[in-house]
Parts: C-alpha cells; structure tokens; sequence
C-alpha cells in the first residue's frame, strides 16, 4: 500500500526534470494531459491485451476441461506440466521466445525452407509478436481459474442433466458453461489486467513500432525522468483494473473471486 | 391435494392467443401426467469394475406402476442396478427392457426414466422453477405448457410459489421436493430414486416417505427406490429385493419376505432374527424335524425350509416377536417349538419388553413382548422357556462360516 499511496501522490505533484525533485500542486492536469499525448498507447495496449486474453481462453478452455474432466489420477501431473515452462522468468521465457520466432528461426526457417512462406515473411517487430508473446507469457492466468471453475462442477449435476434430456451439447452449453462464468471472468481479469500494462512482450518482440502503455510508463520513469507523468498513466491504469473488478463484484458477487486467486 | 382432472389449469393462465400446449408429442397436451408408467426387466445383467463383480447376473422384473426396493447394505450393487438402468453405467453382460423395448445401449437423455439423485444434484446456477422445467426446455415443450405443467408439479410437491428461489436458499426437505418434481414433471414411465431419504433428519425422513407414497399413489408411475434402510423399504413398497454381493438374496413382499427369509443374510438383515444351527433330521409331507444344538428337536413347516441342495446343515429361525417367554415349568402346547434358557437383559420399552435369553446350546435369543400382559414380567436372571408355533419357524441355509454379515449404512 504505501508504493501504491507514493504513487498516487506522485501523479498529482510537479517535478522538476533536471533534479527530480517533485512538490505537491494538486496538479490535476496530469491526467487529461497524458491521456491526449498517449491515447493511441492505450488503444493498442486495449487491443493487443483484449486479443491475447481472448485466444488465452480459446487455447486454455480444452486444456482445463480435458485435465478437469479425463485427468484421472493424473489431474496434478498434467497441471505440472502445463506450469513448468513459467518455472522461468519471465524476461528470458519471452527472449527464448523471440528465438522461436526469429526470421530464420525453427518455425519461420522451417517454413520458409519448406516454401510454405516468402523469404521475406517475418513476425517479429509486429504485433502479432507481441500478442503471440502476451497470449504464451499469461496462459496459466487464464488456465488455472478456467481449470478451477471446471473441477468445481458437481458431476452429479451434470449427470443429473443428461438424465433429463439434456444432450452432450446442452449439458456443455446450459450446466457446464453457465456454472463456469465465474471462472472464465475470474479469468480474463487476472490475464488482461497485467497484460494492459505489460512493456517487456513488446520491448523485446514489438520492435520499435507498436507501443503499449507499459513501455510508455516505464519510459517516462526512467528514460524521461518525467515522474508525475508515469505515476498519472500507472493510475489510468489502476482505474481500469479497479474498474474491472467492480464489475465482476457486481455481477457475480464479491464472494467468488476469492476463491479464484 | 387430488390429481387435476384434464382441461383444468392451475395458477395464473397467460392471456396470450397462443394455443396452450402446442407439445413436442401428440396425446401430450391437457394433462400434467399421462399415467403411462412401464415394466422394467433386468436380464442376465452383469457389471464388472476392473476385478470387482458389483452386479452378478441380475434378474429381475418390476411391474408397471409398482413401488418396488432395492434393498442393501453399501457395496450390495444397488445403487450400480439403478444407475445402469439411468444410463449411466453400461452392464458388461445382459439386457435392459423399460416397457419391452430394449435400452441397454442407449444414453440417459433417450430413456423414458428419471432420477432423483442421493444428493439431490438440483442446478446450483437456476432458480426453482428453472429448475423443474429443465427437463421439458430440453423436450422444446411451449412455454405456457411449460409454465402450466411445473406450477402443477411444485403444487404436488407442495412447494407453491417458490419458483423464484434459489436451490441454495431451500432446506433440505424442499431441495428433495424439487428434485422429485425435477424428475416426476418429465412423466417418466419410470421414476428413479436413489437413497433420497439420506440427507433428511429421522422426522423429516418419515413425514417424506409418507408423502412420497402418495405421490406414488396419485401419479401411478413405477417407482424403483433404493435404500440401505431396511424399514423404509418395507413400508413403502409393493415388494423388494435385498441384494448381497452383487445377488438377490430373496425378493417378494415385504411381509413375504420378512416372514419367509430364505437365506441367512435376509433373515439378519431385514428385521431380527434369532438363528439356530442344526441339522435336519427327517421331512416329512407335514413336518421336517430339525436336530439343533444341544439336543432340542425342532419342527419347521416343510414350505418354510430351505437349504443348500447339498448340506443338511440349516439355521432354525424365528422372529423376535413371534416367542413367548413363560416360567420355567410351564406347559408347552404340542404346536409349539420350545427352548430353555436364562434371561440376561430385560428392557421395559414402553410398548414392550425386549429380552436376551442365554440358551444351554450358547447362542442368545431376542425376544420382544408387546405390554399387553398383566403377569409380572420375567426379570433377569429368571428361569424361562421360549415358545413359538410351529408355524412361525423357518429354515434358511447358513452362511459359510467365514462371511461376515456387514451392515454397514451408506454408501
């Protein structure tokens, strides 16, 4: 809490850039200032994260019914596995993965090798990189409550759908879907807030081009030494999370999320 | 409440130009339930898990409209009988028939049957009403039908106007309700219900097997019912099967069955039993005489014996209530058996007297006397002799000695 109540009263004070000394002005105007010189960043940082949360969840659904579901005895080992690539950091996790898709790389070289591609046909540098990144770096987020939610379901619940009338498809869509929900936002809020602010996928796999917030924040705190301005930006951005919170709170109850983190 | 008659409606009628009942089938409008209820035969059936035998070549016939247990203690391949019947275990050998029709191989959502699950199993993410009309959305019923037929259902469940609440809000009386009127709206030709009395508390258990018989009674439907309990079974059936290891151990009326056990196992599970070794001395067209222990001879009824084909080894039973207890001394009528013995605990129950006899041959007898007498009754320690008509006394085949009879509840 204290990083967190420095921050806020960073954003409303006004530094010097020379010697970094900053005095409270209650200066409001960071905020609206900020947001006109960087709009677009949020936009593309919406975007990129809203796109990576949403392919988290296409990719991650099967996986965490199929473990909840047909695991057996082996529910924690196929966990493990799904788990063990993040045993590293997360800096070297997304370097390995820029070599993964590096022009010439085992993916890119094999196709172009295979003629499948152009020569020329790259990845990284674009956002598709960067996405491709978030979606790999945030996957367990979205994996673990989606698992979670599944396995909660009472199978007798499920069977008691079939016995009446219920399909395979309807027992999906109107027992195991619905009892989920909760899962799925749980989710999508602990995937894309941290992707909303995340600079190190697009440093290291966006090239120049691109910007997300995140890397925007971390440039005016230690590139352009512009304090009020990246603490104003990081507090846009813990208004979002909040407010994303609130909603969950206000749809599916205060109670379920913490059986979520 | 009395079964609605066709054409009347219960609760408010939406007053809309869409034709009421416009149903998924023909014969399927009007009424809240069609009594159609079917036969189930179980033939040859046989359901392996791995190296365990759970169900061991199953025959059975339940008649259409019958209440009809399955009675057992936990592990006895009731609950496993049931489920394949619901489609949700496959035999690995035999044959389902529900109404003639074979349904072996076909899964739940296309038999005729519903369940009402031990737990109740109710949709934790809808609301009462949601809850019952389960069943007829997945059928595409119209929804006035819809709404008519689950008003009528929560009106025999005797849960009117809790359409709106949450399963999470209901005791678990009402939660058992909704999952009977859940199952019983579908008007299956057979209904299901495993264990449903285990959750409630003893007084609510009786009040809901009361009303669970009237429920039978007013929508006609099979019921097949599972319990371990061996009094639910036999006061709400028509007839029962105990089952053992995978078998039926005797099946018939419940009174049938009480006063004719068969096999040792029925006659310590269902009720009390006192049980004698002995070993069957000559039969008779009119009486079989039976040597046990200690050197008394008793006389059994020649329909009432049965026994190994290959042994003549047997255990004389009689039921606790059937003996009378006298000084010792007394006369003994020539149509009565009779043991001597001790008493050892004498426990005044209000309706009666409970005693445990110690016989000469080691082996102690119950004895129930209901408080109808104005003679003192026998104290411990006393002298007695134990009688019973001949009538009364049966012969089942004992047990290998090495079985343990496992009451165990639950499952």
């Amino acid at each position: 809490m204290v990083p967190l109540a420095f921050m806020l009263s960073l954003s409303l004070k006004t530094c010097d850039p020379a010697t970094g000394a900053c005095v409270m002005k209650w200066h409001w105007g960071e905020f609206p200032s900020e947001i006109s010189l960087y709009h677009q960043e949020f936009i593309t940082s919406l975007y990129f994260a809203a796109a990576s949360t949403i392919v988290d969840l296409i990719v991650s659904f099967p996986i965490a019914y199929w473990i909840a579901f047909y695991g057996g005895r082996r529910k924690n080992f196929f966990l493990l596995m799904l788990l063990v690539p993040f045993f590293v950091s997360f800096v070297i996790r997304t370097i390995v993965w820029e070599f993964v898709l590096a022009n010439n790389g085992v993916v890119l070289g094999t196709l172009k090798h295979l003629h499948l591609l152009p020569s020329g046909f790259h990845v990284l540098g674009t956002g598709y990189a960067v996405m491709a990144g978030l979606a790999y770096n945030y996957l367990p987020f979205t994996a673990l409550p989606l698992y979670v939610a599944l396995e909660r379901i009472d199978r007798r619940v499920l069977e008691a759908a079939y016995d009446l009338y219920a399909t395979r498809r309807a027992g999906f869509l109107r027992v195991i879907l619905p009892l989920t929900v909760p899962g799925i936002f749980a989710a999508f809020l602990l995937t894309f807030i941290p992707m909303f602010g995340d600079y190190v996928n697009q440093e290291i796999l966006g090239g120049t081009s691109n910007t997300m917030i995140g890397t925007v924040i971390q440039n005016q705190f230690l590139v352009n030494f512009d304090f009020a301005g990246g603490a104003s930006l990081s507090a846009i951005l813990l208004v979002i999370a909040l407010v994303g919170i609130y909603l969950y709170a206000r749809l599916l109850g205060s109670r379920t999320i913490e059986q979520y983190l | 409440m009395a079964l609605r008659a066709e054409g009347e409606t219960a609760g408010p009628v939406e007053p809309s130009e869409r034709t009421p009942g416009k149903a998924a089938r023909p014969g399927r409008t009007g009424r809240i339930l069609a009594v159609e209820s079917a036969d189930v035969e179980f033939v040859g059936i046989t359901k392996e898990f791995h190296d365990l035998t759970a169900v061991d070549d199953l025959n059975l016939k339940v008649e259409a409209g019958e209440f009809f247990s399955l009675l057992g203690p936990s592990g006895c391949g009731k609950t496993t009988s049931l489920r394949m019947l619901g489609g949700f275990e496959e035999p690995t050998r035999g044959r389902i028939l529900l109404g003639g029709q074979d349904v072996t191989n076909l899964p739940p959502y296309r038999r005729d049957v519903n369940t009402v699950f031990q737990s109740y199993a109710l949709f934790p993410h809808l609301n009462v009403f949601e809850n019952v009309a389960f069943g007829l959305r997945r059928r595409r019923f119209d929804r006035a039908e819809i709404r008519r037929r689950v008003s009528e259902m929560l009106e025999i469940v005797d849960l009117p106007n809790y359409e709106k609440r949450q399963s999470s809000q209901l005791s678990g009386g009402q939660q058992q309700r909704v999952a009977l009127a859940r199952a019983l709206v579908n008007e299956p030709k057979v209904l299901l219900l495993d264990e449903p009395m285990s959750a409630l508390d003893a007084k609510l258990r009786r009040q809901m097997q009361i009303e669970l018989k009237r429920i039978q009674a007013q929508v006609g439907i099979t019921f097949l019912y599972v319990t371990h309990d061996q009094e639910e079974a036999m006061t709400m059936s028509n007839r029962l099967a105990v089952m053992w290891h995978g078998r039926i151990e005797g099946m018939g009326s419940p009174k049938d069955v009480y006063d004719n056990p068969t096999t040792e196992f029925v006659a310590s599970f269902l009720g009390a039993s006192n049980l004698l070794p002995g070993t069957i001395e000559s039969s008779a067209a009119d009486v079989v005489r039976v040597a046990v222990a200690g050197g008394a001879t008793m006389h059994v009824p020649p329909q009432r014996v049965s026994r190994l084909e290959t042994s003549d080894d047997v255990k004389v039973g009689v039921r606790p209530e059937k003996i009378g207890i006298v000084e010792r001394g007394s006369d003994v009528p020539a149509t009565h058996n009779a043991i001597t013995g001790r008493v050892v605990v004498s426990t005044f129950t209000g309706v009666g007297n409970q005693y445990i006899v110690e016989t000469a041959i080691g082996v102690n007898i119950t004895v129930y006397a209901q408080n109808i007498g104005h003679q003192s009754a026998p104290r411990s320690g006393d002298e007695v002799i134990l009688t019973w008509p001949v009538e009364h006394t049966f012969t089942v085949a004992p047990l290998p000695t090495s079985v343990e009879i496992n009451e165990t509840e639950g499952d």
